[in-house]
């Protein structure tokens, strides 16, 4: 079928960009951890976490110019592993 | 209509592949997130026995790697194979440095009696040995994923050496690619759920 | 089109012989009839360790076998039918062969996986031999391997689960290749509404192997852990919560019981069409209700769990779901047998097997919302009407659309036709023995009889022995049928390119198939169920009469 894709060709710029922002938000979330805010401190990592991942798949992975089939079934899995960890809670938190 | 040219075919299986590996490791995190619920105080006091510091440092190395990668990939696609390779050595470099730093985090705490089954975690307060067997067996599995990356991104140098992978045919490359990738991008949650929270 | 070589002759890739171009193929057909010796081989041993089971069970006390071969040999029939026959069974034999010539095309899209897939299967069915002889023996714990007896007992748990293990990256490794397959070799003219509903149904199971499937294999790494290093994450003692290991567990397993069901719905979808001569009514419904089971199967596992401690919100919840999946479930019922209705029906063996699918799945799943509303399931749970109610839906159902599947491409598969009156015979005995070995179990269950028990009151002695003597028909009906089978491949009969008047695209080549399945390029008809040319032209019935 079509074997011969125009492919995209990160340059490495953009992906030396993408590092800065990851590398700035592992230094923002070791320094969010000193601080110390209680509840928060949870959502503020797992969030930093979630963009850092996000900037990872969407360009070293290429994720941003892959077709429908890959994007929406990333997202699929994405969903599974919510509700996987999402209906446990069903149990746990009311037991 | 043979499938060894269809590229997005072979990226589409090993996407399909990536996926069980997330929720393989999804398991465990479920694991993790109901005794984090369960134990919160025994959880904190346990990411204060790590080092947050080389946690970060093995963050940065990953990153890093995960970087020189994906720049290979551009190299091959600029029709640099010298440049690809260097980028290549560059990260199973980082991968290696990244397992040293993890063996001595583990020899230490091993040293330190923390270990699933040891005297030490048999008489520590449960919430306690929950969370340092959640430690070894995820930041072990991950280790080995860290390993196997490895395994296939040097298979793709020597490809890369050889000519085999090229400008025209570089799926192994990106496949590889995409594992290396997974495995940064599962250590950029297994971070922050053990060395930060405090 | 006739001259060309059938893929017995024509190995692929070329040039091997004998037995290699057995071992080493990578020709999509031939793996799939290794699957089928290999999944029947395990099959007929899981069958008759059943029928010991039962024959055990027929009178009180000790019959033929001790208390601890007993918890071994339920173990083992468990593990082996579910993890070697209803899993692989359907997709692995008849989805790896009539996938791809269902869409149209030469093969899978990375053959060489498909080979490597069938190894790991052995080497998973190989490790669940060793476990027999080695050590303190086969696991006493249940298919299920509940901790923390599985992780206390002294018998070969450790050996087993990494059997299954090996099984589940086997089928994790079918469905990523079916599901490339569907979405990168389809042939170009075939859209998404013109796919067959077999492939269609192998297509979401696909799904459910790709993304329920690791779950298990981290679970069982983690028995392993637990029984070498004592990790304690399933310890009370340590801080473990035991009821993780089976929501883990279920989290895989309850898919796992639409990875066993919905391929075995695709066969039915097929064979009702052909044997009605009209067009398969809903083909959009069944498509969405084939993916509406793949989704909501994967929201209601711990419906398992009713009586094992969890919170009173989470069985409320779980109890509402549950009840969603009969909706996709009803639809398809209700569209085989809308097909069917003024319909030219012909009957033959496929046809009388999937409407005994029916009826035996329907009751199979009215007894699972039983089971599945908490209220009565605390009543029921752990008895003998679990027993009744799975075997009704993982037997009645995925094993007789087995059945059907054999009898409906055996023609296709091998080139030859089986005799019909001994088809007919098994197949009735088979289904009567069925309903006289379950129904039986249903009652004892509400009755209040336990399951796994090796020893039970005298009450439950009549149940009991009736349940065995169903078994030994029931057994009786399907040697009857696999005889048939094989005595067609000794005195054989040839077989037409297309002895049903089916109209996907495996009947439009020769039986059995060439080497490439299209020697010519296929032309793909509009819809797959159109039989307007055999009614018009009068060409109705079966050839193989």
């Amino acid at each position: 079928m079509a074997s011969h894709e125009q492919r995209h060709v990160a340059s490495y710029g953009q992906l030396a960009l993408i590092l800065l922002f990851l590398l700035l938000l592992t230094g923002a979330t070791v320094g969010i951890s000193y601080i110390h805010l209680g509840f928060f401190n949870v959502p503020a990592a797992l969030s930093i976490a979630t963009l850092k991942a996000t900037l990872v798949l969407l360009f070293f992975m290429h994720l941003r110019y892959e077709g429908r089939i890959i994007r929406y079934s990333f997202l699929g899995t994405a969903l599974v592993l919510a509700i996987m960890i999402g209906f446990t809670f069903w149990d746990v938190a009311f037991r | 209509m043979s499938s060894r040219r269809d590229t997005l075919g072979l990226r589409i299986g090993m996407w399909l592949f990536l996926y069980s590996e997330i929720i393989l490791f999804g398991g465990l995190f479920v694991l993790y997130a109901v005794y984090y619920h369960n134990f919160p105080d025994f959880f904190v006091a346990g990411g204060r026995e790590l080092n947050r510091i080389i946690g970060a440092l093995n963050t940065v190395v990953l990153l890093v790697s995960s970087f020189t990668v994906a720049a290979s990939i551009t190299a091959i696609q600029r029709e640099k194979p010298r440049q690809a390779a260097g980028f290549l050595l560059f990260s199973l470099g980082c991968g290696l440095i990244f397992l040293v730093n993890k063996y001595f985090e583990w020899g230490a705490k091993i040293h330190h009696d923390i270990y699933p089954n040891s005297p030490t975690m048999q008489d520590a307060e449960p919430g306690l040995n929950i969370f340092f067997s959640l430690y070894y067996v995820i930041t072990g599995l991950h280790g080995l994923h860290v390993i196997i990356g490895m395994v296939l991104l040097s298979v793709s140098l020597v490809l890369v050496l050889r000519g085999r992978v090229n400008a025209g045919r570089f799926t192994m490359l990106e496949n590889s690619g995409l594992y290396w990738h997974l495995v940064d991008l599962i250590w950029i949650f297994v971070f922050p759920m053990f060395y930060l929270v405090l | 089109m006739t001259a060309a070589p059938s893929f017995f002759e024509n190995p692929s890739p070329p040039g091997l012989t004998g037995i290699k171009s057995w071992l080493l193929t990578h020709d999509h057909k031939r793996l799939g009839l290794m699957y089928m010796w290999a999944i029947l081989f395990w099959f007929v041993l899981a069958m008759f360790l059943g029928l010991l089971l039962r024959t055990e069970l027929m009178s009180q006390g000790r019959t033929i076998m001790s208390a601890e071969a007993y918890n071994s040999m339920f173990t083992l029939h468990g593990v082996i039918m579910v993890f070697l026959f209803v899993i692989p069974g359907i997709p692995a034999i008849f989805g790896n062969f009539f996938l791809p010539i269902q869409l149209g095309t030469d093969d899978v899209f990375f053959p060489r996986l498909n080979l490597f897939s069938w190894y790991l299967f052995m080497l998973g069915g190989l490790f669940a031999v060793v476990s027999l002889f080695l050590g303190e023996g086969f696991p006493d714990t249940g298919w299920t391997f509940y901790v923390p007896f599985s992780v206390g007992t002294e018998s070969n748990v450790s050996l087993t689960v990494t059997a299954a293990f090996i099984l589940g990256m086997s089928s994790m490794l079918t469905g990523l290749n079916f599901v490339t397959t569907f979405h990168r070799m389809r042939h170009p003219d075939m859209g998404l509404m013109q796919i067959p509903l077999f492939t269609w149904s192998l297509y979401a199971t696909a799904w459910v192997q790709i993304l329920a499937t690791p779950v298990i294999s981290i679970t069982f790494v983690l028995i392993m852990l637990e029984r070498f290093l004592g990790i304690g994450l399933f310890e009370p003692d340590k801080g473990g919560d035991p009821l993780l290991y089976q929501h883990l567990f279920w989290m895989y397993s309850h898919p796992a019981v639409y990875i066993m069901i919905l391929p075995g719905m695709g066969v039915i979808s097929e064979v009702i069409p052909v044997f009605s001569r009209k067009s398969i009514f809903g083909y959009k419904a069944i498509v969405w209700s084939s993916m509406a089971i793949a989704i909501a199967g994967s929201l209601v596992w711990a419906h398992h769990m009713y009586t094992s401690g969890m919170s009173d919100v989470s069985v409320f919840v779980f109890s509402l779901l549950t009840f969603l999946v009969a909706i996709p479930s009803a639809v398809k019922v209700f569209s085989w047998v809308s097909t069917m209705y003024k319909g030219a029906i012909a009957m033959s063996p496929p046809l009388l097997l999937s409407l005994c699918f029916i009826y035996l799945f329907s009751v199979g799943g009215l007894t699972g919302l039983v089971l599945g509303a908490a209220g009565t399931n605390i009543h029921v749970h752990d008895t003998h009407f679990v027993v009744g109610h799975f075997h009704f839906v993982m037997f009645g159902g995925t094993g007789f659309a087995f059945f059907a599947a054999l009898h409906f491409w055996w023609p296709k598969m091998f080139g030859v036709m089986y005799r019909f009156r001994p088809a007919y015979i098994g197949a009735v005995l088979t289904a009567v023995g069925f309903v006289f070995h379950y129904v039986p179990m249903l009652i004892l269950g509400l009755q209040g009889m336990p399951r796994r028990y090796y020893d039970y009151l005298p009450q439950y002695e009549t149940g009991n022995f009736l349940a065995g003597f169903g078994g030994y028909l029931l057994i009786a009906g399907m040697v009857i049928m696999f005889v048939n089978l094989f005595v067609s491949l000794r005195n054989p009969r040839m077989a037409p390119a297309d002895p049903w008047g089916g109209t996907t695209l495996e009947w439009t080549i020769p039986s059995p198939p060439p080497m490439e399945n299209f020697v010519e390029t296929p032309v793909i008809p509009d819809f797959p169920y159109d039989f307007r040319k055999f009614m018009a032209g009068g060409k109705g019935g079966g050839k193989g009469r």
